[in-house]
């Protein structure tokens, strides 16, 4: 059990711009000891674990391994201190060979025979993590399914040539495993703590986190709100702490009953086993809820290419979306405000076969003037504006258009408080005129301007609740698989 | 349970294996088949001297070629390596001709150039097409100052050794066999080789597991320096003299002939006995193909477009059906 202990954080705060991600987090862990790191979406998991393994220089605190203070702790320091990560998204060259991938990670494998050593090295962990792995050290990683890449990459974390392994961090690492061999993984977690390893195991299956850790910190709002003996957890606790108690804003009833109003959407999850469907009445407001990245985007982008198409989907109105990720699927960085803004209505700003520059204009002053976009004038280059006004430009694009259902991909990323509550109304406004939303977000409270929820997991929709029955803590049992 | 960890993920693992060996396959198909249309319609070239004489500037496009590979292994690409050649050509004809330690210097300070720009081109973050488009014309004006009209003499040694002829082997063969057994063994046996492609494969993977970046692609860019300098160099030998413009070609055909040997532009994914198998194809198909078939100068260019494209497409159909299965 815990004794020695291996890396210490003090008071780790960081900031992305004016987002908080770590607000002074303190974590121990000691040598030969499994510690879980749960919470929701924008808790700080992923912040946190890319300090400990220093792809991000903290803004303030103390990062101590062995008991000696870090300074300039970076990627190659913490591979030399023994510290390896297992990333989500994997570091794999998919161009490579097994055994090459396994040589990139251990510099001192090279001379002759380097090859079989490596492939050595790799295979020998395979078949101790995952017997019956079916994966051999010449395949070319982009050959192997995704799930046989992901089982590579975590052996290799767990690989040691001339560099120790000591504390291996894992991050979401089943979440393209099957049972079986995520039931290995999880058995070998604990061979290798009981070897005097430490891991650090992100997982939203809580089942797996109860069951791998012997202690679990729960995050909540770039802080850690408990710590304790995983013992003394159970499901339920943990998903009360990662919740906590809300306070409900309250919200101005709707006035009218969208029940008998047409359906604008009717769409499925492509992965969906059952007959759950996802339906959208005029003048909804539909939230995508769940973890970051379950097919939620997925749903949006499905929708969006299923309008005015024939197929499985029944989108019955124009659309238009709202992009999360501004600078790459939203703003045209070179273009003005006012061409940000009138790009999805260029159609109805012509005069003739040309584009009227005076109605675009006009255009563009009149959701200036009904959204405020603060600027002076709507002819300066987009980028000239704060990052949460580029994004309601985003907003008025759309809902300057014909669309009559309207995608958000969780736009409100990044955004300040004020601007908002703004675009809020206007989404509540543009709701009661007949619009129809359906509105990905990772924030649980912005789900209460929401009429009715769906919640994702792993690709499909795993719950679906009305207004009076969302709550925080629905969301988040709904968000975390059970036990495996 | 649990020999096969993912049921059903056997079979299809299966797949790329095949389609992995067709498309190494690919090359060496398509210079097969050049050959055999040669064969078919002049049988008599299928000799020593024929070889020999058809073959004659392989090896400098094979060169080019490789120095092409170089700088796509890192996704980058090469505009300039063509104006290169033609301005290394005019060093070799002139300073290396009167001067053996002047003009080596020359040289490696030419590679050191292009070390230089892979480091820069990494550190700025600048694209490679933008780059080496500039340095085109860079290399172009530098080879004009050295010869403003075609003269200069190649090394009496260089012209010795591209007219050397081996017992029964003809020289661009062999020559071509050891460039691609060099070229093999330094990129896709070495383990620093495998850091290399793995640069151009997920540069984000490298850099984590504590690799510079940096010193890989300038040792890539240097790599496409040091090949371009021997393109060059032998250029030279078979001509004799020099001219500013004797690379002019050379851009495009590298970039095909790498293509044409199963490279990829983004991904890390090149060959470099394909790449030299797809020079040969090019010089052979280019030229000797061409001129057999009677089909007039000016529409050579256009026939060797034809081809490439006909290859290509072939490798991309190869491709798809794989995926889609």
């Amino acid at each position: 059990m815990a004794n020695a202990e291996l890396v210490k954080l003090e008071g780790v705060a960081k900031a992305f711009g004016a987002v908080r991600a770590l607000g002074g987090v303190s974590l121990d862990i000691g040598a030969g000891e499994c510690v879980g790191i749960v919470g929701h979406n924008g808790a700080g998991k992923s912040t946190l674990m890319h300090v400990l393994i220093g792809g991000v220089a903290p803004d303030a605190g103390r990062i101590l391994v062995g008991g000696a203070q870090q300074t300039a702790y970076g990627a190659a320091q913490a591979k030399a201190l023994g510290i390896r990560c297992v990333f989500q998204e994997l570091s794999l060259c998919p161009n490579l060979t097994v055994a090459e991938n396994a040589r990139v990670f251990h510099p001192g494998v090279s001379g002759w025979g380097w090859r079989r050593r490596s492939a050595k090295l790799i295979l020998d962990k395979l078949d101790e993590i995952f017997p019956g792995h079916g994966v051999s050290g010449g395949d070319l990683v982009e050959s192997l399914s995704i799930g046989r890449r992901q089982m590579v990459e975590i052996a290799r974390a767990f690989t040691v040539s001339d560099q120790p392994a000591r504390l291996v961090v894992l991050d979401e690492p089943t979440s393209s495993l099957d049972e079986h061999t995520a039931l290995q993984l999880l058995a070998y977690i604990r061979r290798a703590v009981g070897e005097g390893v430490s891991c650090t195991l992100i997982s939203h299956i809580l089942g797996e986190v109860l069951s791998a850790t012997d202690r679990i910190v729960v995050m909540r709002d770039g802080k850690v709100v408990v710590a304790d003996q995983t013992g003394a957890f159970d499901r339920a606790r943990l998903i009360s702490a990662m919740g906590g108690v809300e306070s409900h804003a309250p919200r101005q009833a709707r006035a009218q009953s969208a029940a008998e109003a047409p359906v604008q959407v009717r769409i499925r999850p492509a992965r969906q086993p059952d007959g759950q469907e996802l339906v959208a009445r005029r003048g909804e407001i539909i939230g995508l809820a769940g973890l970051a990245g379950h097919g939620q985007t997925d749903l949006i982008v499905a929708a969006f290419d299923a309008a005015g198409r024939r197929g499985a989907a029944e989108i019955n109105a124009p659309v238009a979306l709202v992009a999360g990720d501004r600078q790459s699927d939203g703003v045209f960085p070179q273009w003005s405000i006012a061409e940000n803004i009138a790009v999805r209505s260029f159609e109805k700003l012509k005069a003739g076969p040309l584009l009227s520059l005076k109605r675009e204009r006009a255009f563009a002053e009149e959701w200036k003037a009904r959204i405020s976009i603060r600027t002076p004038d709507v002819g300066a280059p987009i980028l000239s504006l704060s990052g949460g006004n580029q994004q309601k430009a985003l907003f008025a694009r759309a809902l300057g258009s014909d669309a009559g259902i309207v995608l958000m991909d969780d736009p409100m990323r990044g955004v300040d408080y004020a601007t908002k509550l703004e675009v809020y109304d206007l989404v509540r406004e543009e709701a009661a005129r007949g619009r129809t939303f359906l509105w990905y977000t990772t924030e649980t409270e912005e789900l209460k301007n929401c009429d009715r929820v769906y919640i994702f997991r792993d690709g499909i929709i795993v719950a679906h609740l009305a207004r009076d029955e969302l709550t925080e803590e629905r969301v988040i049992h709904s968000s975390f698989a059970g036990a495996h | 349970m649990s020999a096969v960890a993912l049921p059903g993920e056997t079979a299809r693992g299966r797949g790329p294996d095949w389609r992995r060996a067709l498309r190494a396959l690919l090359p060496a198909v398509s210079l097969a088949l050049v050959l055999g249309a040669i064969a078919w319609i002049n049988p008599r070239v299928i000799s020593y001297f024929g070889f020999t004489l058809m073959l004659n500037y392989a090896v400098p496009i094979a060169l080019a070629t490789l120095a092409q590979m170089f700088a796509m292994t890192a996704n980058d690409i090469d505009l300039s390596i063509g104006a290169f050649v033609g301005f290394i050509c005019c060093v070799v004809a002139t300073y290396l001709n009167q001067s053996a330690w002047l003009g080596a210097l020359l040289l490696v300070a030419c590679v050191a150039g292009y070390a230089a720009l892979g480091a820069l081109i990494h550190a700025r973050n600048l694209p490679s097409i933008v780059v080496t488009l500039g340095m085109s014309f860079v290399w172009q004006g530098l080879a004009i100052l050295l010869l403003p009209k075609p003269g200069g003499h190649a090394p009496i040694w260089l012209q010795a050794t591209m007219s050397y002829r081996p017992p029964y082997v003809p020289l661009p063969i062999l020559a071509s066999l050891l460039i691609a057994a060099i070229a093999w063994f330094g990129l896709m046996r070495t383990s620093y080789g495998a850091i290399l492609r793995g640069a151009g494969g997920n540069a984000t993977a490298i850099a984590r597991a504590g690799w510079s970046m940096l010193r890989a692609k300038a040792i890539l860019f240097g790599l496409a320096g040091l090949f371009g300098v021997f393109s060059g160099m032998a250029l030279v030998g078979i001509t004799g003299a020099a001219d500013a413009h004797l690379g002019d070609g050379y851009t495009l055909l590298s970039i095909a002939g790498v293509i044409l040997g199963g490279g990829e532009f983004v991904g890390g994914v090149v060959s470099p006995i394909g790449a030299v198998i797809g020079a040969l194809t090019l010089t052979l198909a280019s030229t000797q193909l061409l001129g057999f078939l009677h089909i007039p100068p000016d529409w050579q260019v256009a026939a060797n477009g034809a081809i490439l494209v006909i290859v290509l497409a072939a490798r991309v159909a190869i491709s798809q059906r794989g995926k889609a299965r």
